[in-house]
């Protein structure tokens, strides 16, 4: 049994290393519609997280009743209740906000990262890692529109969560908020993504490297010390 | 960790389990809709007719009361029905309940789906009072300026409706009767014109002479909003 460190890596990975937007570029289609405003793809992120923990905590609760023949069809039917609820549910409670996002909650139950992640790791572990596991993707993904979202607020409307930024000086790069929009600015995020990653990584074997020559001197001058 | 589940399922399971398990897991799952459904019909029903109400007492200055009124058999009945179709308008009253005007619907497709407004009029001096989008999915950012643009709703209070409105290019208004639209929203600024127009043509004919207004009498009073 693992202890609570690797249960928190679970969870850790989904924000950075394995994000489900900027490193396995799953859920494109609700990135990318959604994701004209900060506010939207907040509600959008959160609205995914409630039916990825949910969903998450089912598959892995009931792995050993699901027959692997007809999984997928139970994931998606699991997944399917968990969108509805969320659907009417914000109809009841937040009418404004389900104005609108209306039709692209109904689309949660294709996000290919829920199911992506019912298949790969919660059908497979219990269910402290697949509830961990599902919090940082939700978590990654949440993160991941609100960069989007941001970034192409700001550049098309000037505003960020609806307050404006820039004054009446500012002139918004309409495209930003149409689809064109999305691409570019998804595009360039990952562009940055990979280049960050990219300076990280050689950094790190830097580290090592010089780590590595430490410690041969160390041993060098142990050796020295002890034939001698 | 993984090896173990997986054994469990090493023997083929026979197709009646199969089924089975899809027909208890839609069960559960229908089950469970159902009750969302029913838990939340109420609200839901009353926040559209709330955000209804609102709606009329925004397009019309003054108000207090209002009614429902139907059109059939070539005459406004009062109604007092939850439902609501085309053939539907609203009429205000003041706080001594004299009749203020009417708050007439009207629908037309937009540039993605169709766009859902009320606007206010007034009988006596022929003028537009006000208008506000009930359901429309513009594109955010841009065709939903229709109602998030405050310069051009604002743009529909006090516009007199003596012959039908036009949409002209932002800043280019010359005349009482023409709108400035959205820049980049084009076809959604004149998609609101042409409801209101063809809205208005259709229920001017309808409405009775001036003085024969429906006489209050379901009132359904404006809720307190501080």
């Amino acid at each position: 049994m693992a202890t609570d460190v690797s249960a928190y890596e679970e969870m850790i990975k989904g924000l950075w290393r394995d994000n489900p937007v900027f490193v396995q570029v799953l859920g494109m289609c609700p990135m990318l519609a959604v994701t004209n405003s900060a506010i939207n793809a907040v509600v959008m992120g959160l609205a995914t997280f409630f039916v990825l923990v949910g969903s998450s905590f089912l598959v892995s609760s009931f792995k050993t009743f699901i027959p692997k023949q007809v999984r997928i069809s139970l994931y998606i039917i699991i997944i399917a209740t968990f969108v509805t609820v969320v659907d009417y549910s914000l109809l009841a409670i937040l009418p404004a906000i389900h104005k609108e996002l209306g039709a692209f909650i109904p689309l949660i139950v294709a996000n290919c990262m829920i199911l992506g992640r019912q298949e790969a790791f919660a059908s497979k572990h219990n269910v402290k890692y697949a509830v961990m596991d599902a919090v940082g993707m939700s978590g990654g993904f949440l993160i991941a529109m609100l960069a989007l979202g941001s970034v192409r607020e700001i550049l098309g409307v000037g505003a960020l969560f609806g307050v404006d930024l820039f004054g009446s000086n500012f002139e918004p790069w309409v495209i930003m908020i149409l689809p064109p929009g999305g691409f570019l600015t998804l595009g360039l995020l990952l562009l940055f993504f990979n280049w960050f990653t990219e300076r990280r990584r050689q950094f790190l074997i830097k580290v090592a490297d010089a780590d590595r020559v430490l410690a041969v001197e160390k041993v060098d001058a142990q050796g020295v010390k002890d034939n001698g | 960790m993984n090896t173990t589940n997986t054994k469990v399922q090493n023997q083929e399971p026979s197709s009646r389990r199969l089924v089975m398990s899809m027909a208890i897991a839609g069960f559960i799952s229908g089950v469970i809709i159902i009750a969302i459904y029913v838990l939340t019909f109420d609200t839901i029903k009353e926040n559209k007719a709330r955000e209804l109400r609102e709606a009329v007492f925004k397009v019309l200055p003054d108000l207090s009361h209002m009614q429902k009124l139907h059109f059939q058999d070539n005459k406004l009945v009062i109604v007092k029905s939850d439902g609501m179709d085309d053939e539907m308008i609203f009429s205000g009253y003041d706080k001594d309940d004299n009749f203020v005007g009417y708050a007439i619907q009207g629908k037309a497709p937009g540039f993605q789906d169709t766009v859902h407004i009320l606007f206010g009029y007034l009988v006596s001096n022929s003028t537009i009072t006000g208008m506000q989008v009930l359901d429309s999915r513009e594109t955010p950012g841009l065709g939903d300026k229709i109602f998030k643009d405050m310069d051009f709703v604002n743009e529909f209070v006090n516009l007199p409706m003596t012959k039908n409105i036009k949409a002209v290019k932002k800043g280019t208004k010359t005349h009482d009767n023409e709108i400035d639209a959205i820049t980049g929203a084009t076809i959604s600024s004149k998609v609101v014109v042409k409801i209101i127009n063809q809205s208005f043509n259709k229920w001017s004919t309808r409405l009775p002479q001036q003085g024969n207004e429906p006489a209050l009498e379901l009132q359904e009073t404006k809720v307190n909003q501080q």
